[in-house]
């Protein structure tokens, strides 16, 4: 499976979840697949999902689900003892490891040679770390949300894309409609 | 009162409820007074652009956020200012320690203090300097202006304006 093939499987659970995703290919595959005003699309800022999602899981109560990639991780390693100290437990961070920076090219990332992500977040003090196989993905990740305990999931799958089109959005819309859903829920 | 105590204050009247911070020695105080207030919830992060994610995401969650740091991080956190804060017309006072201002001891923060305001400036960030005391009169003011407008707003706080209070 490749992250698309997840997207595809997790989205009868996430669909009204409230999910920050990862720049690029990410964003761009949930929003052709299940656009949602509960989605914020990350446009720019490669690294910052799993920051903003930790401070949107902090500052209001419903859950909130951080999808992310291996490269942007990799890229915010600090994010990780951030969440492990400051635990908020209707925040998910998903990791969709795929051992590749794929919107650019599918270029090897660390992530796919020696190094754990799911042992550095358990390592940073994190608990309730999750390493699985992308088929099982959706079965964790529905666990995960109902348990109500902040939960990481590191989902290893392989590299690849689908073509996708851009996302056509204002980047102000973008959050000012995912604000009003916050809004109504809180 | 001390002015420390009034500019936290100011951000409680502003319902400023979220703070991250990346310490600096002149900002001590501050963090301090922070750490135990409890109408604030203060989240330190290791990086400023992974604080200013977070204040994304606290200002989104509905509390208005706030970050505390050197004016070194302006160097880490042009990419996230411009693509997520600015891109996403988002409000976040950035209260910033100027190092490298007259009374620095260390010679190295000069080289950042040089390309701070015309960094700024660059970026079309309001930008305010807090050089005597009574300029934290003004601290309520820029933090009504910030949530306003919707942009980054800097603070610049200068080794004048925190000898002169400590």
């Amino acid at each position: 499976m490749i992250r698309a093939d997840i997207l595809k499987a997790i989205i009868p659970v996430i669909s009204d979840e409230f999910v920050v995703s990862n720049i690029g290919l990410p964003s761009q595959e949930l929003h052709m697949l299940d656009d949602q005003p509960t989605n914020f699309y990350m446009l720019g800022t490669m690294g910052l999902a799993s920051s903003i999602g930790l401070g949107l899981a902090l500052s209001q109560k419903e859950t909130v689900i951080a999808i992310d990639g291996d490269g942007s991780v990799l890229t915010n390693f600090g994010t990780l003892p951030t969440i492990a100290n400051n635990v908020a437990d209707n925040f998910i961070l998903l990791i969709i490891d795929n051992g590749s920076y794929g919107s650019t090219g599918d270029q090897p990332t660390y992530a796919g040679g020696k190094t754990s992500l799911a042992k550095v977040a358990e390592a940073c003090g994190c608990e309730n770390v999750i390493e699985c196989k992308a088929s099982e993905t959706k079965d964790i990740l529905e666990t995960a949300i109902k348990s109500k305990k902040m939960t990481i999931i590191v989902s290893k799958c392989e590299s690849g894309n689908i073509p996708v089109p851009v996302i056509d959005i204002d980047p102000a819309v973008i959050r000012y409609r995912f604000m009003k859903e916050v809004e109504a829920r809180n | 009162m001390s002015i420390t105590q009034n500019m936290l204050n100011a951000m409680v009247k502003n319902k400023i409820e979220f703070v991250t911070t990346v310490p600096c020695k002149q900002l001590s105080g501050i963090i301090e007074l922070l750490e135990n207030d409890e109408r604030i919830l203060h989240i330190p992060s290791n990086k400023e652009d992974e604080g200013m994610g977070l204040c994304a995401g606290a200002y989104m969650g509905g509390k208005r956020p706030c970050i505390i740091m050197q004016n070194t991080a302006i160097g880490v956190t042009i990419n996230t200012l411009v693509t997520l804060i600015q891109y996403y017309r988002m409000p976040l006072p950035i209260l910033i320690s100027y190092r490298g201002e007259v009374g620095e001891k260390v010679q190295c923060q000069v080289e950042m203090a040089v390309h701070t305001k015309a960094l700024l400036e660059q970026l079309k960030i309001p930008t305010y300097h807090f050089h005597e005391p009574k300029d934290a009169d003004e601290f309520d003011g820029i933090l009504n202006h910030t949530f306003m407008a919707k942009k980054p707003v800097a603070i610049l706080t200068d080794a004048n304006f925190w000898s002169s209070i400590s």
